[in-house]
């Protein structure tokens, strides 16, 4: 698949990334440059993704490398945050007249965008926000048209104004607002026939509704699989009519949905719903951070970003005041069994090594030497100390031991092996504090593995 | 789509990185994708060191012949078109499906053969209605179920007026289903024992009609439904627009499958078959 061979590109770039502390030009362009693949692949817009990428250049270069990121992660979780920033707002809202005044919606787009389906699925969720609507038939050119119209006005309870295919746009809309007014709608959506962006006339047919009638919103249909010309269409739609939104439609398929961050770009017009299949309740609110990280396609990396940010709260405080310890030589069983909390935090040695690029080949090995259920094992070992044997490993003697190996509920061949890695590991701590000393942030075992790996 | 590289080599009078950077993003911006582009170039790369050109110009035509034969329909494409024929028809909604087999039926019609339609889609809301509408234009017969019936009972009916009309050309409209593959690829297949048993010997041809407008998501669907039923080519609609179309390279690269006939409007005669040469050319003029 097309989506693993980019992961893997991307892991063994990431390699490359060596540097600590702040963001390098050099950094920031090789990640950048996968970016811009995976930017291009979803069908994200050549000449948006250019100025996209140059302007996270400009952020990225200099900035400190966050605690448990490498510096191409560092570099990805500013390029999603500018992603949902361009994709921005969420959950806009349709603006709508208050009371029994008559809104009425334009939709457009080009053939084949799913208006029709879109409009009957937006004029069932406002029946559900307690709205009145009516759905008009304004495509008189594609056959079978105002029968689709009708039957999905059906299955959403909505009525649906028609006057056969002999009749103009501009009238059909005006006397379905009439009639919506005789019979108490207060929302009108005119289904238009699909057009091209191209098509001088059809498009005139958009403008004279807009002239003869008062439109309040113009709502813009856009397949989410659209390639490179979603620009194209949508800043002349723009242009040319001018929309106010935007819905999204066919995002249930497995469409990467690269047009949506085109169009944003070109209009800077809100998305309001994205369109999630045939059925006519898949109508969804837009959600920024999804839509980023679906169009990224890297959301393995994002989770672990996340989960870094979530703990490096806790994770500062503690580490910090081992390092403190750790300097002065100290390391007991105390330091190894928060070593491996915040280990369980990051969600589990597994996940966390999953989740690290360049680690989805090597898995496998490395499961092999360190078992998460080794290590739970090892917390049970240290759980069933007393205070004062964590505090002071010295004591450490046979029978004690004996009752540790008895309340893990392991064998005590088992214990006698890790409190020889104890202190195996407690001989290796003394000799490199200034391993811990340059690296500030994960420390222990956490930040052990991180220079290791 | 016409002149889409003349700028190109009018702009550059060497042959460097902003060059090849250039041809990327023009090939991009075509669709192609950015990892077809990048392989196009790549290709061009080794040429022009292996052949030691430095003028632009000069190594237009290894792109040309490079292009065409990602393009090229292989000999016999159309040899369904002198047969007795069943022509599946296959894609997502929205695509143009129903739009293709009205012009498909038109120009078959006009060259003097014996057109009926099958209205297979009884999925989708008024397909069988917007189909009879091109079976009307189009001047040949359909024959139709309601929403929600079984396909194969459709098809089996449209056999049945087949052989008794002695019908040149069959063209089946199919459900516009890719998200449930398991149903669409059990339909396809009921469908094609049905022919197997009831009008066998008749030449089999597989169209998936793809959205010129669409950008990689057609490489997606075409491997999808050529997992579903083996496919024979492809019908390329909407290319009136501005839209380049150009995923067509990347399809047949990557899965062998030729385009065969482009849409270009919504008019019943804006259908053609497709000329690599010409196609490829005119990119260039």
């Amino acid at each position: 698949m097309a989506f693993e061979s980019l992961s893997d590109k991307l892991q063994n770039t990431f390699k490359k990334l060596r540097s600590k502390g702040l963001l390098t030009e050099d950094d920031v362009k090789t990640a950048l440059k996968e970016v811009k693949m995976a930017l291009l692949e979803a069908d994200v817009n050549f000449k948006v993704v250019k100025q996209f990428i140059n302007s996270v250049q400009e952020r990225a270069v200099g900035q400190d490398v966050m605690n448990g990121l490498n510096p191409g992660q560092m570099v990805i979780k500013i390029v999603n945050e500018e992603l949902v920033e361009l994709m921005g707002p969420e959950c806009a809202e349709i603006d709508f007249l208050p009371g029994k005044a008559i809104t009425v919606l334009m939709m457009c787009g080009l053939q084949g965008a799913g208006k029709t389906t879109a409009t009957a699925k937006l004029a069932g969720a406002l029946v559900k926000k307690g709205k009145r609507p009516l759905l008009v038939a304004c495509d008189i050119y594609r056959p079978g048209a105002i029968k689709q119209l009708q039957i999905n006005g059906e299955k959403v309870n909505v009525p649906v104004f028609e006057m056969g295919d002999n009749n103009s746009p501009v009238n059909i809309a005006k006397a379905a607002i009439e009639h919506a007014s005789k019979n108490d709608n207060n929302v009108v959506i005119l289904d238009t026939a699909g057009r091209l962006h191209i098509d001088e006339e059809m498009m005139e047919e958009l403008i004279l509704i807009k002239d003869n009638v008062d439109v309040h919103q113009t709502i813009l249909v856009v397949d989410a699989m659209t390639g490179q010309d979603a620009v194209t269409v949508a800043d002349e739609f723009n242009s040319r009519i001018g929309i106010d939104g935007v819905i999204l439609s066919k995002m249930d398929g497995d469409a990467r949905g690269g047009a949506a961050l085109s169009v944003k770009a070109v209009t800077r017009k809100p998305i309001f719903f994205v369109g999630m299949g045939e059925k006519l309740t898949d109508l969804e609110q837009f959600y920024p951070d999804r839509m980023a990280n679906r169009i990224l396609g890297m959301g393995d990396v994002l989770s672990l970003i996340e989960k870094a940010e979530e703990n490096i709260a806790i994770d500062e405080e503690t580490s910090k005041d081992m390092v403190g310890r750790l300097k002065k030589g100290k390391f007991d069983y105390n330091d190894y069994l928060e070593s491996l909390k915040q280990m369980n935090n990051l969600g589990g040695l597994s996940s966390i090594l999953g989740m690290l690029p360049g680690m989805g080949v090597k898995m496998k090995d490395i499961e092999g030497q360190i078992d998460e259920k080794q290590l739970k094992q090892t917390e049970a070992i240290i759980l069933s100390m007393t205070k004062e044997e964590r505090a002071n490993p010295k004591i450490m003697s046979l029978p004690r031991k004996g009752r540790i190996a008895k309340g893990a509920g392991v064998d005590i061949a088992v214990v006698n092996r890790f409190v020889k890695q104890f202190e195996q590991t407690q001989k290796m701590m003394k000799q490199m504090p200034g391993m811990f000393g340059k690296k500030k942030g994960m420390g222990g075992l956490g930040g052990m593995f991180g220079n290791f790996f | 789509m016409a002149g889409f590289f003349a700028k190109l080599f009018g702009g550059f009078s060497q042959i460097d990185d902003d060059f090849y950077e250039e041809l990327f993003e023009m090939l991009v911006l075509g669709d192609v994708g950015a990892r077809t582009a990048d392989d196009i170039v790549e290709k061009l790369k080794e040429q022009v060191k292996e052949n030691h050109i430095k003028n632009p110009d000069d190594c237009k035509e290894f792109l040309k012949r490079n292009m065409k034969e990602k393009m090229l329909v292989p000999d016999g494409g159309f040899d369904f078109e002198k047969e007795r024929s069943v022509i599946f028809i296959i894609g997502v909604n929205g695509v143009g499906k129903t739009t293709t087999i009205g012009k498909l039926a038109s120009m078959f019609k006009k060259e003097g053969k014996r057109v009926l339609l099958a209205a297979a889609d009884t999925f989708r809301a008024a397909a069988t209605e917007q189909l009879r509408e091109w079976a009307d234009r189009a001047g040949v017969e359909m024959v139709g179920g309601k929403e929600g019936q079984d396909p194969s009972s459709v098809l089996f009916d449209a056999i049945a007026s087949a052989k008794a009309k002695t019908v040149d050309v069959l063209l089946v409209d199919t459900a516009g289903r890719l998200h449930n593959k398991k149903n669409l690829m059990d339909e396809l297949e009921k469908m094609n024992r049905l022919i197997n048993s009831y009008y066998p010997l008749v030449h089999r041809e597989n169209l998936v009609v793809l959205d010129g407008t669409t950008g990689q998501n057609a490489l997606n669907q075409a491997r999808e439904f050529s997992q579903v039923t083996k496919l024979t080519g492809f019908v390329m609609t909407k290319m009136d627009g501005t839209a380049k179309g150009g995923i067509a390279v990347a399809i047949q690269s990557e899965l062998g499958i030729p385009v065969k006939y482009i849409g270009t409007g919504e008019k019943i005669d804006d259908i053609k078959r497709f000329d690599a040469d010409e196609y490829v050319e005119g990119l260039f003029s």
